[in-house]
C-alpha cells in the first residue's frame, strides 16, 4: 500500500535515488489505508482464516486433515442439521416470497390507495431483531397459542404453524421478507414504461405480458432480495436457539463450542459450511445476474403504467393486504401484550395488565441497556470513521490496492456471527490485553470490535454513496481557492458527506445493538452483556418473559427510532442537495 | 413485406390530464402511403397525439380511424400499428433475434415461418450479422435500425414513429433519416414521424402537421408551410421570419402596407385591416440607393455563414434579418453603414389580425 513514487527526475544518482525506493513516502490517505487493512487483517482475515484452519486440522496431530469433514457427514444429527438449515432457508425464501410478491405487484402496478402505508409498514419487521419476535410469535402461533386455542375451540382442530422447523420458517420468513420487497419493488418501479408499451403495440396483454417482459426484467432484484433472505436465514443464530430448534447448523456451532469446548472440531468445520454456503449463494447469484444490468439499456423512466382496480380486485387485494400485513405484524403485537400482560399461558390473550414487566426489566436491565449504548455507540463511531476513510481512498485516491480494501471491508458479509465469534475466542483466547491482564477474548472491548466488523459493510455502503454525490468539481474548486488536501477534506468533503455518513451511523447504532449472533460467543460475564443477550437471558425461564418482552419493546424502540432518524437524515440530506445541486 | 396501404382519419379528437387540455378539436387525414410528419415545440401534443393512435394513455373523445375502422376503443395489443419508441425499448433480456421474433410470436406464428421473417426484417435494416447480441451490445443506431425491424416484421398497417433520431448524434441522425424515408417508400407504409425538428419534418415527409399547445396550427407539404404560413406561430417555428405589424391602406388600386414606422411596402396580393407581414430573409435584398418601395437602414452586425452573409438591419422599428448570398471575392456591407432594403412583396405573406 504504498504510494507509487515518480520516476526520478534525469540527473539523480542511483545513490540519491535508494533512499527513496527503500523507504518511499508515504502520503496521508496512504498510512490510515495501512492502519485499516492492518485492523481488518487482524479482526476479520485472521480470525476466520483460523476457524477455516482448525477445521482442517487434526485435533490430537494437528496435521492437516480432512478427517473433520468425514466427522461430521458421518454423524446423523450434523447431517439431519445440515439438511434442515438448507430446508428451513428454502422455504424462507419460498414464504418471504409468497408474502412480498402480492405486496410489491399490486402497489406497483394499481393504483392502489394504501401504497405508501404498505411499502411503510413493509419494513417494519426489520426493525425488530427476529429471536425477540419468536416467543411472542410461539404465543399467537404456538400449539397452545392464540390461534390454535381459537381453531380447536371452533373447529376442532390446529395447525402446527410453530412446531420445530416450521416455527423457524415462519419467523424468518415474516422477519426477512422485505429484503425481497424492497427489492423486488424498486425493480418493478424502475422498469421503463416504454418496455411495456413496446410489447403491447406488438399484440401482446396480460398475464403474457407479465411472464415474457415484466418479471424477466424484475428478475435482477428478485434475486437480490432472495439470496439475501437465503444467506441471513442459513447463518441465523438466535432464533432456532430461542424456539429451542437445535438441530440446525448455527445453533449446533453455537452448542459444541459452549458445551464441548473450544478446541472441539465440529464448531469450526460447520464453521467453513458456513462461510462456503454463503459465499456459494452469493458467487450463484452473481452468475445469475451478470449482464443482466439493465438500467443501462432502459432510458425513458417513468414505471410501468398503473392501471385502476376493479370493485371485485379492490376487494380482494385490500382484504389479501390486511391479511398479510396482520401476520407480519404480529410478532410486534405479540411482544406488546407480552409485555403489558401478567401471565399468558393457554389462553388466546394475557389474563390481565400491568406495568409490572417494565419495572422489573428497568431494575435489572439497566446494565444491558448502558452496555447496548456503549458497544452499539463505539462500533458505529468506528464504522463510519472506517467506512469514510475507505470511501475517500477508494474514490479519490489511486492508492495502490485501494480496491482491496474495499472488498476486504465487504467481505464482512459473508461471514456469519457465530463463526466470527468462535474465530475471536479461538484467536485472541491467548493474547492478553496489555495493563489489564485479561484475555482479549473475554475483554468487553472485543464485543464492540465484532459488532464493529458485522456493521462496517453497510456503513461503507452509506458513505460510499454520500460521497459518490459529491461533485468532483466542489473539491476542486475549494483547492482552486488554495485550500489543501487536507483542509478540503476537513471543510468542503466531509460536511457535504455529512448525512450520509449519519445514516450510517444511525443504522450500523440500530442494527449493532439488537445482534446477538456474535455477541452470545463474545460474553463472558453478565456485567458485560448487551441487551440482546439480556433478553435471550430473559426469556430462558417463563417468569422472566414478560420482563423480556419489556426490554425486546425497548430494543424494538430503539432500533425503529433509529431507522426513522437516518430516514429523515437522508431525505433532508436528499433536498438539500437536489435544492443546491440542479436548477 | 408489402401490406395493403390504409389511410388515417383523425376526426374531432380531444384529450385533457385532468383540467390541462392536451388535444383540441384535431380534424386530420393521413392519405394512404403517405410519410406525415407531426411538428411541434415539446409539449404541442404531438406525441400525445401519436400515442393516441398507438392506444397509449388516456382514451381520447373523438374518432381514430385506421383503414376505415375507428380503433379508438382497442386496447394498444388490437390495433395492429407499429410503433418505435423514442428510447427504442427493445427488452435488455432477450437477444436482437428475440427481440424481432416477439410480435409474431405473439401472432402465434409457427416457429418454421417465425426464422425466415425475422431474418427478412433483419436484412432490411443490414444487421442480420447481430441476431445474437444482446441489446446492450449495440449502438445507438443499431438499437434503432432493430427497434424499426422489430416493428415493421410484423407488418403493421401503419408506422408511427416517435422522435426516433432524438438519440443519435447530428451526422448518424442525417443518414438515418434518408434510410427511414427510404424503407417507408419501399414498404409503402403509411408512416408517421414525430419531431421537434423542421429540418428532419422537411427533408422527409410528404406532408406535415404543425402543432401548438394541443391545437393543429396548419397542414401541408413542408413547402407550402414555409412559403404561406397561416399564423406568426407557423412563420416563427419554420425558418427565421422578419415580422413586421401594422394596418393596410388603399391608394387607388395599390394595396400598400403600412409599418407602425409610417415606412410602407407596396403589396402585391389581397389583404386588409391590420395585421401583420412576413418576410423571409432571402426575399430582402440590400442597396445603398433608396427606391420606391425601400425600408431605409443601418446595419447593425453581421455574421459570416459561409454560403451567405446575415446581415442584422435597424429598419421599420425593428431589427430585421437579411440573408445576402456570398460568392467569392466579395466583401459586403460593414456594420454602421446606412443602406436599402428591398423587399420582395411577392413573396410577404399578409397575417390579418
Amino acid at each position: 500500500m504504498t504510494s507509487s513514487s515518480r520516476p526520478a527526475a534525469g540527473g539523480r544518482s542511483l545513490a540519491d535515488r535508494l533512499p527513496d525506493a527503500l523507504f518511499p513516502k508515504l502520503s496521508g490517505p496512504a498510512i490510515v489505508g495501512l492502519f485499516i487493512a492492518i485492523f481488518l487483517g487482524g479482526f476479520l482475515i485472521f480470525p476466520v482464516l483460523q476457524v477455516i484452519y482448525v477445521a482442517f486440522q487434526d485435533p490430537g496431530s494437528g496435521a492437516l486433515t480432512l478427517r473433520n469433514f468425514g466427522d461430521f457427514f458421518a454423524t446423523s444429527l450434523f447431517r439431519e442439521s445440515f439438511v434442515n438449515s438448507f430446508y428451513v432457508s428454502a422455504m424462507s425464501v419460498v414464504f418471504a416470497t409468497l408474502i412480498a410478491l402480492p405486496l410489491a405487484y399490486i402497489t406497483t402496478r394499481f393504483n392502489f390507495g394504501g401504497a405508501m402505508v404498505v411499502q411503510s409498514l413493509g419494513f417494519i419487521p426489520l426493525i425488530m431483531p427476529p429471536f425477540v419476535g419468536a416467543v411472542a410469535m410461539q404465543l399467537i402461533f404456538g400449539r397452545n397459542g392464540t390461534v390454535n386455542l381459537l381453531l380447536r375451540e371452533h373447529f376442532g382442530f390446529t395447525i402446527p404453524f410453530m412446531d420445530g422447523l416450521n416455527g423457524v420458517i415462519l419467523v424468518q420468513s415474516i422477519h426477512y421478507f422485505p429484503f425481497i420487497l424492497i427489492n423486488l419493488s424498486t425493480s418493478l418501479r424502475n422498469i421503463d414504461r416504454s418496455m411495456e408499451e413496446a410489447a403491447q403495440n406488438l399484440g401482446s396483454h396480460g398475464m403474457r405480458l407479465f411472464r415474457r417482459i415484466v418479471f424477466p426484467l424484475a428478475m435482477p432484484g428478485y434475486i437480490a432480495g432472495a439470496v439475501l433472505v437465503f444467506i441471513k436465514v442459513f447463518d441465523d443464530l438466535g432464533t432456532p436457539l430461542l424456539l429451542n430448534v437445535n438441530n440446525m447448523l448455527a445453533p449446533q456451532a453455537y452448542l459444541r463450542i459452549t458445551s464441548v469446548g473450544i478446541s472441539d472440531p465440529m464448531g469450526y468445520v460447520i464453521s467453513v459450511i458456513l462461510v462456503a454456503f454463503s459465499v456459494l449463494s452469493l458467487w450463484a447469484s452473481f452468475l445469475v445476474m451478470r449482464g443482466k444490468d439493465y438500467s443501462t439499456v432502459q432510458k425513458g423512466g417513468g414505471g410501468l403504467a398503473r392501471r385502476d382496480l376493479k370493485t371485485r380486485e379492490k376487494v380482494l387485494a385490500y382484504g389479501a393486504v390486511s391479511l398479510i400485513l396482520l401476520l407480519v405484524l404480529s410478532p410486534h403485537i405479540g411482544l406488546l401484550l407480552l409485555s403489558l400482560g401478567t401471565v399468558w399461558s393457554y389462553a388466546p390473550l394475557p389474563d390481565g395488565y400491568t406495568f409490572q414487566n417494565y419495572i422489573t426489566m428497568w431494575e435489572n436491565s439497566q446494565q444491558y441497556i448502558t452496555n447496548t449504548l456503549l458497544y452499539a455507540g463505539l462500533a458505529a463511531l468506528g464504522d463510519v470513521i472506517i467506512g469514510t476513510a475507505i470511501a475517500y481512498i477508494v474514490l479519490r485516491t489511486g492508492i495502490w490496492g485501494r480496491k482491496g480494501l474495499d472488498y476486504l471491508a465487504t467481505a464482512a458479509l459473508a461471514v456469519p456471527g457465530v463463526v466470527l465469534g468462535i474465530g475471536y475466542l479461538r484467536s485472541f483466547q491467548g493474547v492478553d490485553v496489555p495493563f489489564i491482564g485479561e484475555p482479549l477474548a473475554s475483554w468487553w472491548v472485543i464485543i464492540a470490535i465484532a459488532l464493529m466488523i458485522r456493521r462496517l459493510p453497510y456503513a461503507l455502503r452509506a458513505c460510499m454513496a454520500a460521497l459518490q454525490q459529491v461533485s468532483h468539481a466542489l473539491e476542486e474548486a475549494a483547492e482552486n481557492l488554495g485550500a489543501s488536501k487536507t483542509r478540503t477534506i476537513r471543510r468542503i468533503v466531509i460536511p457535504l458527506m455529512m448525512g450520509g455518513i449519519l445514516a450510517g451511523f444511525v443504522t450500523s447504532f440500530a442494527t449493532a445493538a439488537v445482534e446477538l449472533s456474535a455477541t452470545i460467543m463474545l460474553v463472558s460475564s453478565d456485567a458485560d452483556s448487551p441487551l440482546a443477550y439480556g433478553i435471550y437471558l430473559f426469556m430462558q425461564t417463563p417468569s422472566g418473559r414478560g420482563a423480556g418482552a419489556a426490554l425486546g419493546i425497548v430494543a424494538v424502540v430503539i432500533v425503529g427510532l433509529g431507522t426513522l432518524l437516518s430516514q429523515i437524515i437522508v431525505e433532508r440530506d436528499k433536498k438539500l442537495k437536489t435544492q443546491s445541486g440542479d436548477h | 413485406m408489402t401490406t395493403e396501404m390504409v389511410g388515417i382519419e383523425i376526426e374531432d379528437v380531444h384529450l385533457a390530464f385532468g383540467k390541462t387540455k392536451v388535444l383540441t378539436g384535431v380534424n386530420l387525414t393521413i392519405e394512404p402511403g403517405e410519410f406525415f410528419a407531426f411538428l411541434g415545440p415539446s409539449g404541442s401534443g404531438k406525441s400525445t397525439l401519436l400515442r393516441s393512435i398507438a392506444g397509449f394513455g388516456p382514451q381520447p373523445d373523438g374518432h381514430i380511424r385506421i383503414g376505415g375502422k375507428d380503433v379508438v376503443n382497442l386496447p394498444p395489443w388490437k390495433r395492429d400499428v407499429g410503433m418505435v419508441f423514442q428510447s427504442y425499448a427493445l427488452w435488455p433480456h432477450l437477444s436482437v433475434r428475440e427481440n424481432v421474433a416477439f410480435g409474431l410470436k405473439e401472432r402465434k406464428m409457427p416457429s418454421s415461418e417465425i426464422g425466415p421473417r425475422v431474418a427478412a426484417a433483419l436484412d432490411l435494416v443490414g444487421l442480420k450479422h447481430l441476431a445474437e447480441r444482446m441489446p446492450n451490445q449495440l449502438s445507438g443506431g443499431q438499437q434503432q435500425r432493430i427497434a424499426l425491424a422489430r416493428t415493421v416484421v410484423v407488418e403493421p398497417k401503419v408506422l408511427l414513429l416517435d422522435e426516433p433520431l432524438s438519440n443519435l448524434d447530428a451526422s448518424l441522425r442525417v443518414q438515418m433519416r434518408r434510410e427511414l424515408l427510404a424503407l417507408q417508400r419501399k414498404l409503402g407504409l403509411t408512416t408517421i414521424f414525430v419531431t421537434h425538428d423542421q429540418e428532419e419534418a422537411n427533408t422527409t415527409s410528404d406532408r406535415m402537421a404543425v402543432l401548438d399547445g394541443g391545437v393543429i396550427q396548419q397542414i401541408g407539404t413542408p413547402q407550402t408551410l414555409y412559403d404561406t404560413p397561416e399564423n406568426l406561430f407557423v412563420a416563427r417555428f419554420l425558418g427565421t421570419a422578419n415580422i413586421l405589424e401594422g394596418k393596410v391602406e388603399r391608394e387607388g388600386g395599390d394595396i400598400r402596407f403600412v409599418a407602425g414606422t409610417g415606412d410602407k411596402l407596396l403589396l402585391s396580393g389581397e389583404a386588409d385591416g391590420t395585421g401583420a407581414i412576413v418576410l423571409r430573409p432571402q426575399n430582402i435584398a440590400i442597396s445603398e440607393k433608396p427606391d420606391a418601395d425601400t425600408l431605409s437602414g443601418r446595419i447593425l452586425h453581421r455574421e459570416f455563414l459561409g454560403s451567405q452573409i446575415r446581415y442584422i438591419v435597424q429598419a421599420a422599428g425593428t431589427e430585421m434579418v437579411v440573408d445576402q448570398g456570398h460568392k467569392a471575392g466579395e466583401a459586403g456591407y460593414l456594420p454602421d453603414t446606412d443602406v436599402h432594403l428591398k423587399v420582395n412583396t411577392q413573396s410577404a405573406v399578409w397575417i390579418p389580425q
